[in-house]
């Protein structure tokens, strides 16, 4: 059945997985953008403070498109889940205005003396204002995971006689403790996106023997911290995030994993389409008590199946499909990318990764799939949190706008879907633009786009 | 502490109108001030550096609103749901019609975005200006606190039962704010400018304060005869009367500046025209946060308001938040402070 609420959802996810692409890149690059910046004041060679200036373009893009694809997602609690903010404003509406209060203006005010240059501000002021975004851009992450970490982990609240939720405890909201892991995991999962894009951007130039120099360069800094990123990503804090989702939220850990019967000493799935018509895996590929280990830290513990739940307290068909899907596309591109890196990371240790063709050419490809392990990371966290919007507290049928038709708002996700087409193809256009242009490009040929030859 | 946060909203409100006020009516001018490329990019230069910071009051401002009022939050943006959509679609357009257009110099590029920078400009005034109309004349409100407004029902009468978002009345007060926001975006741009743009945008400031007069005066007694509680609450609280006094004094000060050709103060006092017309309006409509149809169903800064402790909490984050803010709008501003030139050099808008 088709109605305004799942076509919200529909829009909700939609808008949110494109806005996501967008700050998950900057708020990575935001931070190695202050590595290369105090690389040039602490060596003073030029080809770092050019580095810093062209990535500074590339955030600089990026981050209007994280802007006007993020204003949507504020408007959207109101426009689309008025029930929810209605109820729960009390307590979500605190994080979310505290973004626009200390993030914001944060950044947007420095992005612009960061933007506007040294020559403005001095090199003081300018690595200033790049470290306050960086401090901007992942306090805008914190308050967003604080939030979201309320709807999957409600704490600090009561229900008024009317049914309301209402505040109680303002420093539980702020220091839940599924906030923390989430953030940690979050984050991290952004440093491994830019560190994947500054390597394959480096790798291009070298492959293609184009700006070599700064090829090396970001190659260098992009498999460095990414090999870092990518092991505690998988441990402690990939680890710690699926733990506290089997202590809190059994069964979209049952989702996600696949596991329909419970049992004792499960395996992991390591491969397998779920059949939940007749709650089975299909052509499953499955290493025994894993599951139970990573879990529990005991190779015979008890794992809890979909079967314990009630139907109406757990992700239907559907959604334990998507959220299982999702799941092991993340966690499967997050091993291949620990992989690729380690042995990048061998490579240049033993001085002989800008010789080696194919490794550049796997850190060129590489490039999508960061973007795709965290939005399918974001749809398992929230896919398999069905059918709650605020886990065991309100369910998502009970939190959309009651007067909304189907045709409003299938009207909007048309528009939107239509006009985000456009901003990624302008978006695609602009940083192909830059990147092909390179590093080396002096600010005067700055002006002198690709494009140009065609427009004219 | 109800009446604290109205009135911190509604400064909230009245900082951001002021600010990408005048960014907005230097995009429905554009066209018209500059004649050639460098005169455009100067226009974009003038508030490249700020217009983002400008647009970060409405999103402070829409979070505010939803953690101290967020059943009225819950309520108008839910009811005002394809108004706000479009007005969203808006400010991405424009939003990417500033950052875009001098990436790529190109003369067809460069046309192409000024046009969509000019429609976003104008429309979004007119748009916010029928929002406010809305605000004022009151909306189908039912019991629970819900409403839909479609975009129109019956455009010759806004006292219809059911009253769509653009009736003779809302579009009446739209026009209004594009004229007043032409005005205060002329003068911004009169004094971020030199040589003929210069003087060129001082013209079109001179015609859009005539017609921000015709149709304050015409907006006004519209009000008045529309929503009666406006004038009620006049005169039971009569000291208010200081904020039409400052429209008014503001009004005269932009007529009066521009002809002595003092740019600055003629936007100040544009600013000021501004504040005093929304803090009018505001204090118009207060108690009510939302007037209904029919009346028993308003909502009030009681009736949609937080807990008392929420409430409590969030004034001591936002003021350090708000204080902050003002400290990186001080630094920014002084930055950028004085005429724009673009030949200097080659980055940016």
């Amino acid at each position: 059945m088709i109605d305004s609420t799942i076509l919200s959802r529909f829009q909700f996810a939609f808008t949110l997985a494109y806005h996501y692409l967008f700050p998950q890149f900057t708020m990575g690059l935001a931070l190695l953008i202050v590595v290369l910046k105090g690389l040039y004041l602490r060596t003073g060679q030029d080809i770092y403070n050019r580095a810093t200036f062209f990535w500074g373009r590339l955030l600089a893009i990026t981050f209007v498109m994280g802007v006007v694809t993020g204003i949507p997602m504020e408007f959207q609690f109101g426009t689309n889940w008025s029930r929810f903010s209605a109820d729960a404003g009390d307590i979500i509406a605190q994080t979310l205005a505290m973004e626009g209060a200390f993030a914001f203006f944060l950044e947007s005010a420095f992005l612009g003396v960061f933007l506007f240059g040294e020559r403005l501000v001095g090199q003081k002021l300018h690595f200033v204002s790049a470290i306050l975004v960086w401090l901007g851009t992942w306090a805008s992450g914190g308050f967003i995971i604080a939030t979201n970490a309320w709807m999957q982990h409600p704490v600090g609240y009561s229900i008024t006689p009317g049914g309301r939720l209402e505040l109680t405890n303002y420093w539980a909201v702020l220091t839940n403790s599924w906030a923390f892991v989430e953030y940690l995991h979050t984050m991290t999962g952004a440093v491994i996106t830019a560190a994947f894009v500054m390597a394959g951007l480096g790798a291009l130039y070298v492959l293609s023997n184009r700006h070599v120099d700064y090829g090396r360069l970001f190659v260098t800094i992009g498999v460095i911290v990414g090999v870092i990123a990518s092991i505690i990503q998988l441990f402690p804090f990939g680890d710690a995030e699926g733990r506290q989702v089997a202590d809190i939220q059994p069964a979209k850990l049952a989702a996600i994993e696949g596991v329909f019967k419970t049992q004792a000493g499960a395996g992991i799935v390591i491969l397998g389409q779920p059949d939940p018509a007749k709650s089975q895996l299909d052509n499953a590929i499955i290493i025994p008590n894993v599951l139970s280990f990573l879990t529990y830290r005991r190779w015979t513990a008890v794992v809890r199946g979909l079967d314990t739940f009630p139907a109406n307290q757990r992700p239907d068909a559907i959604e334990m499909t998507l959220a299982y899907y999702t799941y092991h596309i993340m966690v499967g591109l997050g091993t291949i990318f620990i992989a690729i890196m380690g042995l990048a990371v061998l490579l240049l240790w033993r001085r002989r990764l800008f010789t080696t063709r194919w490794m550049l050419w796997i850190l060129f490809l590489a490039m999508p799939f960061p973007f795709i392990a965290n939005t399918a990371g974001w749809f398992t966290a929230e896919i398999g949190r069905q059918p709650w919007i605020a886990f065991g507290l309100m369910r998502t049928a009970s939190g959309s706008s009651p007067l909304l038709s189907t045709g409003t708002v299938l009207f909007t996700l048309l528009g939107f879907a239509g006009m985000y087409l456009m901003l990624g193809l302008l978006y695609i256009l602009l940083v192909v633009g830059e990147a092909l242009r390179g590093p080396s490009a002096s600010e005067a040929e700055g002006k002198v786009a690709t494009a140009e030859s065609f427009l004219d | 502490m109800q009446t604290l946060w109205f009135i911190l909203v509604a400064f909230m409100l009245i900082m951001y109108v002021v600010l990408d006020g005048f960014d907005l009516g230097a995009g429905a001018i554009h066209l018209f001030a500059a004649h050639n490329n460098q005169e455009r990019r100067t226009i974009l230069r003038s508030i490249g550096p700020v217009w983002d910071g400008n647009e970060v009051w409405l999103i402070a401002t829409g979070g505010t609103l939803f953690f101290t009022f967020p059943i009225l939050y819950a309520s108008s943006f839910s009811g005002f749901y394809l108004p706000l959509i479009v007005v969203l679609w808006l400010l991405m357009l424009r939003g990417v019609a500033i950052e875009l257009r001098s990436r790529i110099a190109s003369r067809m590029w460069g046309e192409f975005w000024d046009v969509v920078f000019f429609f976003g400009s104008a429309l979004l005034a007119v748009f916010f200006g029928a929002a406010a109309g809305n605000v004022v004349r009151g909306v189908p409100l039912d019991k629970q606190g819900n409403f839909f407004e479609p975009f129109w029902t019956n455009p010759l009468d806004p006292r219809a039962a059911l009253p769509g978002i653009l009736d003779w009345y809302t579009v009446l007060i739209g026009l209004l704010a594009l004229a007043a926001l032409t005005a205060h975006g002329a003068n911004w741009i009169a004094v971020k400018s030199e040589g003929d743009l210069n003087l060129r945008s001082r013209v079109i400031a001179r015609w859009a304060w005539v017609a921000t007069i015709v149709l304050t005066a015409a907006g006004t007694i519209a009000t008045f005869a529309i929503q009666p509680a406006m004038g009620k609450s006049y005169t039971t609280r009569p000291w208010g009367f200081i904020f039409p006094l400052i429209a008014i004094a503001g009004l005269a000060g932009m007529g009066y500046f521009n002809w002595r050709k003092q740019d600055l103060r003629a936007f100040l006092s544009s600013a000021a025209y501004l504040v005093g017309m929304l803090a009018s309006s505001a204090f118009g409509i207060y108690p009510n946060v939302l007037p209904a149809v029919n009346p028993a169903n308003s909502l009030t800064i009681y009736n949609a308001s937080a807990s008392q402790y929420a409430l409590t909490v969030g004034l001591i984050w936002w003021s350090i938040g708000i204080i902050l803010a003002l400290i990186y709008f001080f630094i920014v501003y002084r930055r950028f402070y004085g005429k724009v030139s673009v030949a200097e050099h080659g980055e940016g808008y």
